[in-house]
């Protein structure tokens, strides 16, 4: 009751910058195209009809870096592949997330061996780890979720 | 024995003191490695053995002699056969002959060789690692390689393990 109603026939809306800025990036986060194992299916999963995952906006995979804000590490990474994951990260844009989905993007899972990263946190800052061996799609979704519920309370700070 | 095989074993086992065994219709050839090259040669072009399959090692340690068998499997797709080489090497540190002048794919093969067993073949053009990285130890696939067990994370060991894991930052 204040200024929406005053304004309401203009169809403004009041809110805060961040609240906005925030808004704007959880829903068109465009995830990665980045599948390594078994849980790029769920994943695949995730984005086609049955889950569409597109009513959060994350209809678009980019396969390019460069257009992407969020990365889903599906899968395990070996060692001579975790080089190659930190280069796609470093030249993801600002802002950017990771979410580690499944057991082996996470802590290693069953491989505990000298061929796979023992959890992706070793090489990239990870905001979001998703359970699961493969996670269902409605695991990879919550995962989303609690992604944007970080996203959502992220501040405004001067650039470093 | 396959009927076609036999006489090709009988040449092998005559002319280069070949041993032959069967299991299940698979038969092996065990060959001294200094025999090779001739052998494979003489399967290529006199008994149609156009495809080397692949290469692969067999790891007996701690037996020390014969340390690695050297496995060639040679297929004929005109005749319908499959034959199977054996080498055996001793030693930490074996050599063998190059095959990558009878077979241009024994290339990235014999790197395998390399890469996985340690393996040194001589006179290959290009013997760099296939698989692991290229600034890897060890060879992998060798019995006495360490697997690489590394101490899961739990609730009990979370802030131990916690201190000496690497952190990837952005």
């Amino acid at each position: 009751m204040g200024v929406e109603q005053k304004l309401g026939e203009m169809g403004a809306v009041t809110t805060t910058l961040e609240q906005a800025m925030n808004w704007g990036r959880t829903r068109a986060m465009w995830p990665m195209l980045f599948g390594l194992a078994c849980c790029a299916i769920e994943m695949m999963a995730a984005q086609s009809a049955h889950y569409d995952m597109s009513r959060f906006g994350m209809e678009l995979m980019r396969p390019s870096p460069r257009q992407a804000d969020l990365m889903i590490v599906a899968g395990r990474v070996s060692r001579k592949m975790a080089p190659v994951l930190r280069h796609l990260f470093d030249q993801m844009a600002e802002p950017k997330w990771v979410i580690a989905m499944g057991d082996c993007a996470s802590c290693g899972g069953v491989f505990n061996n000298y061929a796979v990263v023992q959890g992706v946190d070793e090489i990239v800052p990870v905001d979001i780890y998703v359970s699961g061996c493969p996670p269902r799609p409605e695991a990879l979704i919550g995962g989303v979720m609690a992604l944007y519920e970080k996203v959502e309370a992220e501040k405004i700070k001067a650039a470093a | 024995m396959d009927k076609q095989l036999q006489p090709i074993v009988q040449k092998l086992k005559k002319e280069f003191g070949a041993e032959v065994t069967e299991f299940r219709g698979d038969v092996q050839v065990l060959l001294a490695s200094e025999k090779l090259i001739a052998a494979s040669l003489k399967l290529r072009d006199e008994f149609d053995f156009a495809l080397l399959s692949t290469i692969t090692a067999v790891d007996y340690w701690p037996e020390e002699s014969p340390r690695f068998h050297i496995v060639y499997v040679f297929n004929s797709l005109s005749k319908n056969l499959q034959l199977m080489l054996r080498v055996p090497v001793a030693g930490e540190n074996p050599t063998i002959p190059t095959l990558t002048e009878v077979y241009k794919n024994a290339n990235w093969r014999e790197r395998e060789l390399w890469d996985m067993f340690g393996i040194k073949v001589d006179g290959h053009p290009d013997l760099r690692r296939l698989l692991m990285p290229d600034d890897w130890n060890g060879h992998p696939l060798r019995k006495d390689y360490p697997l690489g067990y590394e101490e899961p994370q739990f609730t009990f060991n979370y802030e131990e393990i916690d201190l000496s894991k690497p952190h990837g930052e952005v």
